[in-house]
């Protein structure tokens, strides 16, 4: 909302900067988004002339030589190129040095030879309209050298001011002028819908009817003998800095009485309203209108419309039609104002892509009471600007009339919520400068709040109540305090802290958080093959890259891992900690009511990590590239910060590569994720041109399974014997089964370390020889050789069923 | 005898002590202390001298022997520690080549960095950490927010659906209701998390972070509220700040403020060292930080079969971007950035 500040004072003038208003406002909660000065620079290069002469220049038709009294007491000689200046009019005059309202200054020229001190000015050139079709010719009354500022607001300061949606009340420069009264106490002048046209003689047989479930109130009047043409300089310069471009009489007064009262009106050309009559209705689904951006629009089955005798005229509250639009020889105006049902407003405007001034203001739900505020003062309007003459016999639909509202607001509660007690007396100052009435109610310390029109949809309660109280109080006024706070329990849960200890230990490990977007998109799912998984799919996304909730992190770490090797970073170890989204049922079958803390989709929380590089290199290393068993290496550190050991199975998925994928499994043979080289030809969809090593667990099931506060296990009683040993099996034989394979020959091996795996002739081709050292322990007495003899021999038995042998 | 002895030891003592290393000094070893050596030669001849010439030649010989092994000893010792030195000295590396890290330490992102903080802070003032989904239900994100179907404050917010019951959460207060749904009041709680709208450009991205804060009890005020989030401007933007509260409007709020915290690039004067206007606060002196507001007693409706009689309790809420705070304190210059996941960004903090 914009609100000239020039405006705003013929109201309310709190005698304040534009900035000081504006800040005040901002503070109790008309939020101030910037101050704007619109118009010329210095005000003092302006000012009224006389035209004393006007004569051909001798060497240009279209210029005229004028002489001009300025009030300086020299005349001044300026060329000017209008059509239409003439001796003895009262004009608008710019002297050498002015600054423009583009910021160009004016300075002396010679034009053909003839030298302009100065220029007579158009409404365009000092941003009071757009006519360039000539210079303004001011009313006479002021004399020459008189500042131009006292007959023409060529410079104003533009409150730009964002308005709540609660608030279509103060999408009106009086409802500003009525919040800065309310703020400073100043007084405030009276409400300009007060009073009212005389109707003349004559009549009408208009007839209206409409339907009340989507219509309020339909209010219309008839103005006969309208002359139309432009507006009075003062009311486009209002109109411009308001920024609505001015038209003509009559459209501007509908636009001027919007912007001051918060009411959109239309005007129709009554003679083209066919057969006489107006009818508001609902659309029928498909039906076609050419509003007045001269746009066909395809409505819908619960949009209003207005209609005439023979089809839609107008989409109701949005935008006129072209059909009855005024045009410069209507003589007969039909003025239309109306309440509109603010949540049909709302779905029409959104539904069909289309905003306009009016339908802003009627889909915040302005109350009925309003339109026929608006029409008084438009008659007013109509009848001093148009030479118009109201027709008697207004028309006004209102079905379901509503009663003022009264809130009861107790004055304790005041206090109880803001914490600072606020005395009665101000209390009752502050609501009856809002325009509410405050009465003593019918218990102590209970006042009957009585709320004006023009609020009546947003406070309905006593908390409401209590808002405008506390604002215009000024809630820096309250005192700071801390909540007493006697159950609250701060913590982190288990599951957080975990979270923390994850990704702690890979950052300590040196990889590096990522946070990417939640979005994939269909095609990216088939780079990784994955093109069947169900999707949670976005009905409107802003792109098809971004249409898609994502199953896995993977694409978004292969996304960044691209995004840093085209910019100079091909090594990286990046991981993210994040939700994946997968299908849990049917969307469009939400629970009546709560759904009771069912969720719509399946999310999970997952960590994933993706390594172009093991170990960077240093002065005195090459980088370890990454593969298969740096991936594992880091997954199970990780892991391991939380107490959890996985065991890895081979594994498939369809991003990786066939023979470098292992499914992750933990706790009670549960399903922990994936770890993998990148299949090459995904890698190379990402442009990653060396191997990519990666991996994605549930960090939800990780929480599960992480063992609680573990128990103390003996370190110190009885010393371990360590031994080598060296087993050869065949090559396709996994290391973890003859790891397993050992542990379950013998109770006393306590630990297994595999530290070297051996391919060679020694041990035969299709053979490996994995040497693993071995810790047996006994709880209850220091074992001997011939112990480990013992076991060694029942190890070598159960290595044999698996086709394995000691090597010597 | 004894005469010689003393020669003997003064010619060993001088001849050791200008030993050049450990080989001339066995050399020595040998020649002074050896089995032909002229000392041992006179050690072995004392049986042969007479008696009353055996017992102070012995003993002047041993002592001789005595004092040039230890003059041997000591010169080894001195000998020795040079060379180690010389070769010490020899085996310099370069100090300033870079060092060998075991791991190059990695970074957290800056938003999670920064949430930490402030779950940090709120667990201290006694608020436990939620979460919830992020695919929710119309209900949760709307209605049982005070926002009916086609309310005017919807359309503040570009919500993206995935169905017409389902769309992807457009802020973190759905955690309000949920929350109260499961645990009775009293409640202290934040909830931290992704959200999402539909919009793009230098001042939005489609997802961004929030963390909600929901506090209901019998007597919590607005006052309350603005100490608390005071507690937590001074966490994070240091001790000197304050915080003001404008009116502002939510539709689950009565009343509703915005909080700004004073400017920590201005001190709250507006204009810098060098006079010139702060670009951070725009020469307010205020920056503008999160929205806020007394819990509106129509939310406490929709949960008051849980405890929430909105005449016995009441309480505030607010939420925060988690971005805009991370922008505030570091000067990341386009949101955007926080989603490239550049390294030359993301090595900087966290």
């Amino acid at each position: 909302m914009r609100v000239p500040v020039s405006w705003l004072r013929e109201y309310c003038d709190p005698r304040l900067s534009a900035q000081e208003i504006g800040v005040r406002l901002n503070d109790s909660g008309t939020e101030l988004e910037r101050i704007e000065s619109v118009g010329v620079g210095a005000v003092d290069d302006f000012v009224v002339g006389r035209v004393l002469a006007a004569e051909q220049h001798p060497n240009a038709d279209r210029l005229r030589v004028c002489q001009v009294d300025d009030g300086s007491g020299e005349t001044r000689t300026i060329v000017c190129g209008a059509p239409n200046v003439a001796a003895g009019q009262t004009v608008a005059v710019a002297r050498p040095g002015a600054v423009m309202p583009d910021g160009s200054k004016l300075g002396k020229a010679k034009l053909r030879g003839v030298e302009s001190s100065g220029m007579i000015l158009a409404e365009d050139e000092v941003g009071v309209g757009e006519d360039h079709a000539g210079i303004m010719v001011l009313e006479n009354g002021h004399e020459p050298g008189t500042p131009l500022l006292d007959a023409l607001q060529i410079r104003d300061d533009v409150l730009d001011l964002a308005i709540s949606p609660n608030r279509p009340d103060c999408l009106a420069v009086y409802g500003i002028a009525r919040e800065v009264h309310a703020l400073t106490e100043v007084p405030l002048a009276p409400d300009p819908t007060d009073s009212d046209a005389e109707p003349a003689a004559g009549s009408h047989d208009l007839q209206v009817d409409i339907d009340p479930e989507i219509c309020l109130r339909f209010t219309v009047r008839v103005f006969e003998d309208v002359k139309i043409g432009p507006s009075p300089l003062w009311l486009k310069a209002r109109l411009t800095a308001a920024g609505q471009r001015p038209i003509s009489n009559v459209v501007d007064i509908t636009n001027y009485v919007m912007l001051l009262t918060g009411q959109p009106l239309h005007a129709f050309d009554y003679d083209r309203v066919r057969g006489g009559r107006l009818r508001v209705h609902r659309a029928e689904p498909g039906q076609k209108l050419v509003t007045l951006d001269d746009v066909e629009r395809t409505l819908s089955g619960d949009m209003a419309l207005i209609s005439d005798a023979e089809g839609p005229t107008s989409l109701a509250g949005v935008m006129g039609g072209q059909v009855s639009e005024v045009s410069g020889d209507t003589a007969r105006v039909a003025m239309e104002a109306a309440t509109w049902v603010g949540p049909n407003i709302s779905r029409t405007m959104s539904t069909l892509g289309l905003r306009s001034e009016a339908g802003a203001r009627f889909e915040k739900q302005l109350h009925p009471a309003l339109a026929m505020a608006a029409q008084r003062l438009a008659a007013r309007l109509m009848v001093d600007l148009c030479g118009a003459r109201l027709v008697a016999g207004t028309v006004d639909v209102y079905p379901r009339p509503l009663e003022p509202r009264t809130v009861k607001l107790r004055v304790p509660r005041v206090e109880k919520l803001l914490g600072a007690a606020i005395p009665v007396p101000e209390i009752e100052a502050i609501l009856q400068r809002l325009g509410f009435g405050a009465t003593p109610g019918d218990s102590p310390g209970v006042l009957d709040v009585l709320v004006p029109y023009w609020r009546d949809g947003d406070i309905q309660r006593e908390a409401d109540v209590i808002e405008e109280v506390g604002r215009i109080h000024g809630l820096d006024k309250l005192p700071i305090t801390l909540p007493a706070r006697r159950h609250a329990i701060g913590r982190l849960t288990e599951r957080q802290r975990l979270r923390r200890r994850v990704e702690d230990a890979l950052r300590d490990r040196g990889t590096s958080e990522v946070v990417a977007y939640s979005f994939t998109s269909q095609a990216t799912l088939d780079r990784l093959r994955l093109g069947d998984v169900p999707l949670l799919h976005i009905a409107n996304p802003l792109s098809e890259d971004q249409s898609v909730m994502r199953p896995l992190l993977l694409p978004g770490l292969l996304d960044a891992a691209r995004h840093n090797a085209a910019h100079g970073r091909p090594a990286v170890r990046l991981f993210e900690s994040a939700h994946v989204y997968r299908v849990a049922g049917p969307l469009d079958k939400a629970p009546d009511g709560s759904p009771q803390g069912q969720t719509p989709a399946r999310e999970r929380h997952h960590l994933a990590a993706v390594l172009t590089e093991a170990l960077p290199g240093t002065w005195r290393s090459d980088p370890r590239p990454a593969d298969f068993y740096a991936a594992k290496a880091l997954l199970e550190a990780t892991i391991g910060s939380v107490g959890v050991e996985a065991w890895f199975e081979p594994g498939e998925r369809p991003f990786l590569h066939p023979g470098r994928t292992a499914t992750v499994l933990a706790g009670d043979e549960r399903k922990l994720g994936w770890v993998g080289e990148l299949h090459p030809s995904v890698a190379r969809e990402w442009d990653l041109d060396r191997a990519v090593a990666a991996f994605e667990i549930d960090l939800d099931l990780l929480a599960e399974i992480a063992p609680g506060p573990g128990h103390y296990s003996d370190v110190t009683t009885f010393p371990p014997v360590v031994q080598d040993i060296a087993v050869v099996v065949a090559e396709d034989v996994p290391a973890a089964d003859v790891v397993d394979a050992v542990r379950s020959a013998s109770r006393l091996v306590d630990a297994v370390e595999l530290f070297d795996v051996y391919h060679g002739q020694q041990v035969g081709d299709g053979n490996k020889s994995l040497a693993l050292r071995l810790e047996f322990r006994s709880p209850e007495r220091t074992l001997t050789d011939e112990d480990v003899t013992a076991e060694r021999t029942k190890i070598e038995g159960v290595l044999s069923e698996i086709g394995g042998r000691l090597r010597a | 005898m004894p005469d010689r002895l003393d020669q003997l030891r003064s010619e060993a003592e001088s001849a050791i002590a200008q030993a050049a290393d450990a080989a001339a000094l066995e050399d020595l070893r040998v020649h002074y202390l050896g089995r032909r050596s002229e000392l041992t030669q006179i050690l072995r001849g004392i049986r042969d001298l007479p008696p009353e010439e055996r017992g102070p030649t012995g003993q002047a010989a041993n002592e001789a022997r005595q004092t040039i092994e230890q003059v041997l000893d000591m010169r080894r010792d001195a000998l020795e520690s040079g060379e180690l030195e010389k070769r010490l000295a020899g085996d310099r590396v370069d100090v300033t080549l870079p060092g060998d890290p075991p791991w190059p330490a990695g970074h957290l992102h800056v938003i999670t960095a920064t949430r930490r903080e402030i779950e940090d802070v709120f667990t201290g003032l006694g608020f436990f950490v939620g979460e919830g989904p992020e695919v929710e239900y119309d209900y949760y994100n709307f209605e049982a927010l005070n926002m009916p179907p086609a309310h005017p404050a919807r359309a503040m917010q570009d919500t993206f659906y995935l169905s017409h019951q389902v769309v992807l959460r457009t802020h973190t207060s759905p955690l309000q209701v949920r929350s109260m749904e499961i645990q009775e009041p009293p409640i202290y709680a934040i909830f931290p998390g992704r959200v999402y709208r539909r919009d793009s450009d230098a001042t939005h991205t489609p997802m961004f972070h929030q963390v909600e804060g929901l506090a209901i009890d019998e007597d919590i005020t607005l006052g309350d509220l603005v100490g608390v989030l005071r507690e937590f401007a001074r966490a994070l933007f240091g001790p000197d700040r304050d915080v003001k509260v404008r009116s502002s409007y939510f539709p689950f709020t009565e009343p509703s403020v915005e909080v700004d915290v004073s400017c920590f690039n201005c001190g709250g004067k507006g204009y810098l060292p060098d006079g010139s206007r702060d670009p951070l606060c725009k020469g307010s002196g205020w920056i503008e930080i999160l929205g806020a507001g007394m819990v509106d007693p129509n939310v406490l409706g929709f949960v008051a079969h849980r405890g929430y009689d909105s005449e016995r309790v009441q309480g505030f809420a607010f939420g925060m971007g988690i971005e805009r705070i991370a922008f505030l304190r570091h000067g990341i210059p386009d949101l955007r950035m926080f989603f490239e996941n550049d390294l030359r960004m993301l090595e900087q903090f966290g």
